[in-house]
């Protein structure tokens, strides 16, 4: 038997661990790896509720959030590379030409 | 034995994070992200979710994961250097507001101990889900598909875009 408590505790581990990267990291890939240690933090939590009722929503719901990752990625991935081929560098804190 | 699995499986995804968001090399990180989304499926068959398992492995380790080495070997892997480091303020401030997320979560998740519901016949297996995408979660699953494509259609127009 696995422990539900302690699977959603790693999960809100790991989602943790996501926004420190998000927050402490300043190149854009590792910020993008941050964002899917978080949405697969989300994804451990959907199928472990989901394990918990027996029903099969919650495995379905961590398909969906697969899907939009997917497009999350690929459409991410390709706005670092065009902003690298104008900037050559992917650092955000460049990026600042719409703050105030 | 699924217990010691489990806290084995956990170690290694909260340590792989952990490099994820350390190491100063891109290319370890990517490695390290490959594995922990591999621990994830493993967490995945534990909670007796097969198909999601070997879906996230095909999609997050396979798919994704070729994608950002493709990204870090396109890009220049040297790390961010002297200019990529968030000042001193901000990084306590972080990592207060992390413990300080852990301490509300931590009580509430850990405490939660349900009595497991057995599992019915063919429970995470491709022909109930796929009964239920194909059903119950119709419009969704259309709607994930439009998503996708627009992805696409936006990815290959960013890809394609002559610098002016």
């Amino acid at each position: 038997m696995v422990p539900i408590g302690l699977v959603l505790a790693v999960s809100g581990l790991l989602f943790t661990l996501g926004v420190v990267g998000v927050l402490i990291r300043r190149s854009a890939l590792v910020i993008f790896m941050s964002i899917e240690i978080m949405l697969n933090a989300a994804n451990l939590a959907f199928v472990a509720l989901s394990r918990a009722h027996a029903g099969m929503d919650g495995q379905i719901f961590a398909f969906f959030v697969m899907a939009v990752a997917a497009a999350e990625a690929a459409v991410g991935l390709a706005i670092i590379v065009a902003v690298f081929k104008r900037r050559h560098s992917t650092d955000v804190d460049q990026m600042a030409l719409l703050k105030w | 034995m699924t217990q010691a699995l489990f806290y084995l499986t956990a170690f290694v995804a909260v340590m792989t994070a952990a490099v994820v968001i350390l190491h100063r090399n891109p290319v370890v990180e990517s490695l390290a992200l490959a594995l922990h989304l591999c621990t994830i499926a493993f967490f995945f068959v534990l909670l007796s979710a097969p198909f999601a398992a070997i879906i996230q492995i095909i999609l997050y380790a396979g798919a994704i994961m070729v994608l950002f080495l493709f990204v870090v070997m396109l890009l220049d892997p040297g790390g961010e250097g002297k200019a990529g480091k968030v000042g001193r303020g901000q990084l306590y401030a972080t990592i207060l507001g992390a413990f300080a997320l852990l301490a509300a979560l931590f009580p509430i998740l850990v405490g939660y101990e349900p009595s497991l519901p057995p599992t019915p016949a063919g429970y995470g297996g491709v022909e109930s889900i796929g009964t239920l995408l194909f059903t119950d979660y119709l419009f969704p699953f259309e709607a994930a598909s439009i998503l996708l494509l627009a992805a696409m259609i936006g990815a290959l127009y960013l890809a394609k875009r002559e610098i002016d």
